[in-house]
């Protein structure tokens, strides 16, 4: 198994939430301080590089017109760290490609960050998430859609090599597509695509892309690694591997338990802190119409009740932390494992909130002392 | 007598199957509902069937109609319900549009009225008013859903819905008109930035109708842009209304509709 150490970058020092509604789409950016924000970026690029330093890979993202993620592209924090590292694997998950307006720059600013790492860019679209609905403007029925055409538009920019060729879509229209530069891998990155239902697992298995689930517990993971091995099987593909698979948590190791879950409770900031009104958490047409009713029935499942008041007990007893000593946090990891069928990469959300940097790198440097060599036998 | 007032009927189109309510005799009325969808069981259809003959579909992805992967936008649902007109072979059709309806009406107008005896736009959107700073219209979904209920109805309260008394087949309905909604008008929001320079050519008996109390889109603000654009357009106030009149005051709106229609035959 190889491990990922992902940061969501946020910026914490926020008023009482008593204080604003929601802390995405509207809060106002006058809460920010940018000289703070400059110290917190460093920092954060820092703790990449010791991640890179102890053996793990590097996992980024983005979110948009939030205080829980100061990475709006993607892209920017990865050419830096295209420039500061020099071995881990470097994934962005991801791109939201249903939101972005130009697929075509998107293959541009991929083909850029993996030439410029010398092919160590791991590439991954995401839908986006629903708060970025209204930050974007972008209309949230028919997605999938979208993302479908503008994936399709990305990997032909990336594998076409002998000048343009024409894009008229039903979302996109390039007439004269040749990007330059091309990516530095064959035929192009490897693609990563977050599944957290049923059926875009299914079509994520369909190619044999990676499909990442991120804080789904073990009936959620269970479904969508199943559905995508059902549908590989369906079309008589070939089974697939375990590097197919990657489960992301809220990971904290500390010497004895109660240090990895005083590490994991500091780590919770992430989802205590996501207060967000139901105008931004559920556009029409972004969840199925099956959960919109269950919603206004209060009839869905427990773990989105468990994302509204998450208690540590809950969270590491459904699979959305582990955290302890390293012997507890290898029998979680373990436990899931077991229960999904197996996976090969672990995205580890490893600091949010107040977690200072000294625990961050404590809780990265018992993973990889501790639980990592155990985890990589697997493989 | 014992008939069902919620029961709705289909008809197809060019291969768009429409959930349809058809009611009453005489002189047709094409009803094109909001963003509130398509209620069978609501007083003021019946009221109407008084005065003719009304056929009220349901746009595709709202009610029951199906989703159809090629329409996903006002200017569809305009010549789908050109199509419509045609396919039923109706004339002299006093159209009826409300809010999102009214835009669905609008650009029906300026394409083309043969068919049609007369216009009734009551509170429509689909029209540019302000500069580009100006938010027009307020944007239902990025505000509190109690707000945008506040905004839309003079008396919210009124017309709450308590969805725990709902079926699911109810809760479905609710859920699609959302959906359908959001597809139809997220984005240019609730307008086509073409559409105010074209309503010149609406040049059949128009009355536009708007609830005194509307505070989603003003009569002051909104309505008067649209009535500036249309040349004789008649303009009236419906008492104690928000933005949906036909919901909050249905005899009063239906008197106004009559009253116009009755205006065309004589």
């Amino acid at each position: 198994m190889r491990a990922w150490f992902f940061s969501e970058n946020a910026y914490h020092l926020l008023p009482d939430s008593k204080e604003y509604d929601s802390i995405r789409v509207k809060l106002p950016n006058r809460y920010y301080d940018p000289k703070i924000g400059a110290d917190l970026y460093h920092r954060f690029i820092d703790e990449w590089q010791i991640a890179e330093d102890l053996g793990l890979e590097i996992m980024v993202n983005e979110h948009h017109q939030t205080a829980t993620n100061l990475n709006p592209s993607a892209a920017v924090v990865m050419g830096a760290l295209a420039r500061d590292t020099r071995k881990a694997r470097l994934l962005i998950l991801g791109n939201p490609i249903a939101n972005r307006r130009e697929p075509v720059r998107v293959a541009e600013e991929m083909a850029m960050v993996d030439v410029y790492s010398r092919g160590r860019l791991e590439c991954g679209f995401v839908r986006g998430v629903p708060y970025e609905m209204s930050a974007g403007n972008h209309r949230p029925t028919r997605m999938m859609d979208r993302f479908w055409e503008a994936h399709d538009l990305i990997v032909k920019a990336w594998t076409s090599h002998d000048g343009p060729f024409n894009w008229e879509g039903k979302y996109f229209h390039h007439r004269q597509v040749n990007i330059w530069p091309r990516p530095y891998q064959e035929p192009h990155p490897p693609i990563w695509i977050t599944a957290l239902s049923p059926s875009s697992a299914r079509e994520v298995g369909a190619r044999g892309y990676i499909a990442a689930c991120f804080l789904t517990g073990f009936e959620g993971t269970k479904v969508v690694f199943g559905s995508y091995r059902e549908r590989r099987a369906e079309l008589k593909l070939p089974d697939p591997a375990l590097d197919r698979f990657a489960y992301a948590a809220l990971v904290y190791v500390g010497e004895t338990d109660e240090e990895g879950y005083a590490g994991a409770r500091k780590l919770m900031w992430y989802l205590e802190s996501n207060k967000v009104p139901p105008q931004f958490t559920s556009p029409p047409g972004y969840h199925p119409i099956a959960s919109a009713v269950n919603a206004m029935k209060g009839t869905n499942p427990g773990i989105f009740k468990m994302f509204q008041k998450p208690e540590l007990g809950a969270l590491m007893q459904n699979g959305l932390v582990f955290a302890g000593n390293p012997d507890s946090v290898y029998k979680q990891i373990m436990r899931m494992y077991d229960h999904v069928g197996g996976f090969g990469h672990l995205l580890i959300m490893g600091q949010a909130g107040f977690l200072d940097h000294d625990e961050t790198v404590k809780g990265m440097q018992m993973f990889v002392r501790e639980v990592y060599p155990r985890l990589k036998a697997l493989a | 007598m014992a008939t069902n007032v919620t029961q709705t009927g289909w008809m197809s189109v060019h291969g768009v199957r429409l959930e349809i309510v058809e009611r009453g005799q005489g002189q047709p009325i094409l009803w094109l509902h909001g963003e509130e969808g398509l209620d069978p069981g609501a007083p003021f259809l019946d009221m109407l069937a008084a005065h003719g003959s009304v056929l009220a579909p349901s746009h595709p992805g709202f009610g029951h109609s199906p989703d159809v992967a090629s329409i996903d936008t006002v200017d569809d649902l305009s010549y789908l319900y050109l199509d419509v007109l045609a396919e039923r072979n109706l004339r002299n059709v006093t159209v009826v549009g409300s809010s999102l309806g009214g835009w669905i009406a609008a650009e029906m107008a300026v394409k083309c009225h043969d068919r049609f005896s007369g216009l009734v736009l009551v509170a429509p959107l689909g029209i540019k008013v302000g500069d580009r700073e100006t938010r027009d219209i307020p944007d239902i979904f990025a505000l509190p859903p109690d707000e945008v209920a506040r905004l839309q109805y003079r008396d919210p309260a009124r017309v709450a819905v308590d969805h725990s008394a709902l079926s699911d087949d109810q809760l479905t309905v609710i859920a699609r008109n959302r959906e359908a909604t959001a597809l139809y008008a997220w984005e240019p929001y609730f307008h086509n930035p073409k559409l105010r320079q074209w309503l010149h050519r609406i040049t059949l008996p128009t009355l536009l109708l708007w609830g005194a109390d509307d505070r989603f889109v003003t009569a002051a603000y909104y309505g008067d842009a649209f009535r500036s654009a249309i040349p004789g357009a008649r303009f009236e106030t419906v008492a104690g209304a928000g933005h949906f009149p036909h919901i909050e005051e249905p005899a009063a709106f239906v008197e106004r509709v009559s009253g116009f229609m009755s205006e065309r035959r004589g």
